[in-house]
């Protein structure tokens, strides 16, 4: 694992968050809650580091079928988005919200040094850090700081764990496999009484009140996504995989009007070393089927207009295939972007100039940041220099 | 009591039922003596590296050869995955010494020094001979453990001191051992990082971790580093930092924020211990005791200050409630649910500790723990994937049971004079570092089996366990 060198951190592995904070962070903790704005961010996160050429394909491109006599998917084959760009041919529902004008496509998306640890570059991606720092808090994280006090539910991720990105100095998402089995861990008589007995905490200086609020929090919050979810349920029948479930469940409570903003889900292993073609091929499809029934059920419940979904992976993949019929680890990779709202569709910058490599990798063209500024100023309505440290332009397709 | 249950938590792993009894026998001027004492042997090396990964990395050929030797892609292939293997056993392996040895201290310290010098690699050969370094050294002095780590083939390679050669400098290990390791940030600037970079120039590895110098990388020209200028090689770099008193005032802070306080570290107090520390010779169990021996140590405001990590959690329960797991390897699940495995730091800088360690899921886990072993439920969490290691391989781990018979003797001979309306408050007095005066006695009254005098010991210590209070120390 590469690792460079960083900035800001002051101390070692046991100082507090606060102590280890870079000095911007120190302004999100004023409370400043704005009214829940009624639209929804959901993150597909790609996990493992998706081969953005085989998602969407240069398909006129002499060097990308040279670097990839056995990878390259053939021209025949995609799923034409213009002359040059083609989908991958699992993505067939995709290519209907293209057709619709719901999707858009960013290339080269990136960052300066990229790191080709997983770990280590999905963890740049989370806390949206320089490449030579480590920052202890995720940008979603921080936007519930800024933003979101007092809700704890405005950010979920679906999984049983929950990632950097979601962790702000105060505020943190909430991880769940899904509404149910999150209620029903927490439903021991003993945990709801205990946590009771203590009554409201106010001040949460001391480690216990923490772990009290924290606890309280988690037990209403459980109640409520409980509730919510079988408010307004989806009538939608949706893929019985990983995605479909969660994409599901999060239907069901955006129809019920929740007050959450964000929605994380991961669909992988993108690792795809070794025989990448069925690998990624079912993966795709899983998202195929899923994000489908998603936009069409949301479309049905007039609620498409009010979400945003966006794709990203910790890195894409080289350009030249390698010997085991896969990809290894590369640099900069293409975001997709979903929803009836969005203000540019289509491809919304060239394809990556594969003539123009470093060492065989893409450079990137976008930084990731000034895509994380765009959604947090023109879809979330927050300050985006505040939750990322520095003065990012928001692009315009949002 | 609650002096002793601080000591036991911050300066080990918890007090153990069993010996509980020969601990409140001694007066409290003999608690420390005790603690340090059972750490004062040599401790026992662990080896689990597997046969052929050895041979791989020993090699077979004469010395000069090893040096050069490269690994194709399928004994690399064949590392990699063997080492995953053992790797695992290193963590339970460790797990089960901070667990039973009465070396509390020592391993405490070590799990201390385990995060100060966090390396994230792969290679089970490397780790565990950094471990051993850390365990031998943990409460000895300070510049022998820099030294032994600086020159771990785990640092070096993490750290990318191999390309560190005279043509091109790298200057990622210079900068982590002044920043992380020794100095802090704040009293060294960019050029001593570039010219202490120059200094270690040549340090290297063979395969088997064995240090080397290669003489060919060095830069042996003159480099100024921290007011000093002199033909500096690595070994008089790390001396220069030895000699800065700013060194042990950093260890010093970092150790009471560890062991005394997360939040408030008063500075006259660092000073103090740091110039201490530093005119003794860098020994880390004076300063240890300037700690342990210290009014301070145990004012009000320190006690229950701490959010427990999730290792420090773990075997506290394992001490307090001993018992014979059914599948060793679910205590890997748990590590990474709830965000702390051994051998795996999120970066060079370690875990953040605090209440990085809590959300809404790993809260609820951690509560829940003491019920899931008690009524033998499943540990329906697998963690997040981690591709570095799978590489694509694998998909989640499959599901866990926590499952261990629990030896209720000593618990149930603990508490067995204590009549029935104080055995709640009892109970909590021994597992909680915390004190006890605001018990919500009627809500835990209510949820503990009354069936028996066994079951309502037991009953009420895994409940006592399920509670914010039982989080910290």
């Amino acid at each position: 694992m590469l690792i460079k060198r960083r900035d800001f951190l002051k101390t070692g592995s046991l100082a507090t968050a606060s102590l280890l904070l870079p000095k911007f962070l120190y302004s999100l903790q004023a409370p400043g809650t704005l009214p829940v704005n009624g639209r929804n961010l959901v993150i597909i996160q790609f996990s493992g580091g998706n081969d953005g050429l085989n998602t969407i394909i240069p398909m006129r491109n002499d060097v990308y079928y040279r670097e990839r006599p056995r990878l390259g998917i053939k021209r025949e084959t995609a799923l034409a988005l213009t002359d040059d760009a083609g989908l991958h041919p699992s993505l067939v529902g995709l290519k209907s919200l293209w057709d619709g004008g719901h999707m858009a496509v960013l290339h080269s998306v990136g960052y300066p040094n990229p790191d080709r640890s997983h770990f280590r570059s999905m963890d740049i991606w989370h806390s949206a850090s320089p490449a030579d720092e480590y920052w202890q808090t995720g940008w979603l994280g921080r936007y519930l700081d800024a933003q979101c006090a007092g809700r704890p539910t405005a950010g979920l991720e679906f999984d049983d764990t929950l990632s950097l990105v979601m962790k702000g100095v105060n505020a943190k998402g909430l991880a769940l496999q899904d509404a149910k089995r999150l209620y029903e861990s927490t439903r021991s008589p003993f945990f709801a009484e205990y946590s009771a007995a203590k009554g409201p905490v106010f001040n949460d200086d001391a480690p216990v009140d923490y772990l009290y609020k924290t606890m309280a929090e988690t037990l209403s919050s459980a109640n409520y996504l409980f509730e919510q979810s079988r408010q307004k349920p989806t009538a939608a029948i949706y893929p019985a995989t990983g995605l479909g479930k969660d994409l599901k469940t999060i239907a069901s409570l955006i129809l019920a009007d929740t007050d959450t903003s964000v929605y994380y889900v991961s669909l992988g292993s993108f690792d795809t070393h070794i025989n990448q073609e069925p690998q990624q091929k079912r993966l795709f499809q899983e998202l195929n089927d899923a994000l489908s029934v998603f936009a069409t059920d949301l479309k049905a419940n007039g609620k498409w207009n009010d979400v945003l979904v966006a794709t990203f992976s910790e890195f894409g993949r080289r350009v030249a295939q390698n010997a085991s019929g896969g990809t290894d680890h590369g640099t900069a990779n293409n975001m997709m972007f979903f929803g009836g709202s969005l203000q540019q569709k289509g491809l919304l910058n060239p394809l990556p100039d594969l003539m123009d490599l470093d060492q065989g990798d893409l450079k990137f063209q976008v930084d990731f940041r000034q895509v994380y500024a765009t959604l947090l100023e023109n879809w979330l309505g927050a300050a985006a220099e505040k939750v990322l440290g520095a003065n990012f332009k928001p692009m315009g397709f949002v | 009591m609650n002096k002793l249950q601080h000591l036991l938590w911050r300066f080990g792993f918890g007090p153990r039922t069993k010996s509980w009894q020969n601990w409140t026998a001694l007066p409290p001027e003999s608690w420390w003596p005790k603690l340090r004492d059972e750490s004062l042997p040599a401790p026992q090396h662990f080896d689990v590296v597997d046969g052929a990964v050895k041979g791989l990395l020993m090699g077979a050929g004469e010395l000069g050869k090893m040096e050069r030797r490269e690994l194709d892609k399928e004994q690399k292939r064949q590392i990699r995955k063997q080492s995953r293997e053992d790797l695992q056993n290193l963590n339970l392996l460790w797990l089960e010494e901070m667990t039973h040895s009465k070396a509390q201290l020592r391993e405490k310290i070590a799990l201390f020094w385990h995060g100060h010098f966090a390396s994230r690699n792969i290679n089970i050969l490397y780790q565990q001979q950094l471990l051993t370094i850390v365990r031998e050294h943990a409460l000895g002095n300070f510049a022998d453990l820099l030294r032994g780590v600086s020159k771990s083939a785990a640092m070096i390679s993490f750290l990318n001191n191999q390309q560190n050669k005279k043509q091109h400098p790298n200057e990622n290990f210079a900068r982590e051992v002044m920043e992380l390791f020794t100095l802090g940030r704040g009293n060294y600037t960019e050029n001593d990082v570039k010219e202490a970079a120059r200094a270690f120039t040549g340090w290297s590895h063979r395969l088997d971790g064995e240090f080397v110098f290669r003489q060919r990388d060095h830069d042996t020209g003159s480099k100024t580093v921290l007011g000093k200028t002199g033909n500096f090689n690595g070994d008089e770099m790390l001396e220069i930092l030895l000699e800065k008193r700013e060194t042990a005032r950093f260890i010093a802070r970092k150790l009471y924020r560890f062991l005394v306080n997360e939040m408030n570290v008063p500075e006259d107090r660092i000073v103090w211990l740091g110039d201490r520390f530093f005119a003794s010779g860098y020994k880390i169990m004076r300063l240890l005791e300037d700690i342990a021996r210290s009014d301070w140590f145990y004012a009000p405001e320190n006690v229950g200050s701490k959010i427990k990590s999730p290792i420090e959690l773990w075997i506290g329960i394992r001490r307090s409630i001993p018992m014979e797991l059914a599948d060793p390897e679910s205590q890997l699940v748990l590590q990474k649910a709830l965000g702390q495995i051994l051998f795996y730091p999120p970066n060079v800088a370690g875990w953040p500790g605090g209440r990085n360690w809590i959300d809404s899921s790993s809260l609820m886990l951690r509560l829940r723990i003491p019920q899931l072993i008690y009524n033998n439920q499943a540990l329906d969490v697998s963690g997040k994937t981690d591709d570095d290691q799978q590489m694509g391989e694998a998909a989640k781990g499959q599901m866990r049971r926590l499952s261990a018979v629990i030896d209720w003797q000593p618990a149930l001979d603990l508490f067995a004079k204590i009549p029935d309306q104080e055995l709640i408050e009892k109970i909590a007095e021994f597992l909680w570092a915390v004190p006890t005066k605001n018990l919500s006695i009627a809500v835990l009254e209510k949820n503990t089996n009354r069936s028996s005098r066994s079951a309502h010991i037991q009953t009420t210590i895994v409940q006592l366990m399920a509670t914010p209070e039982y989080q910290v120390c």
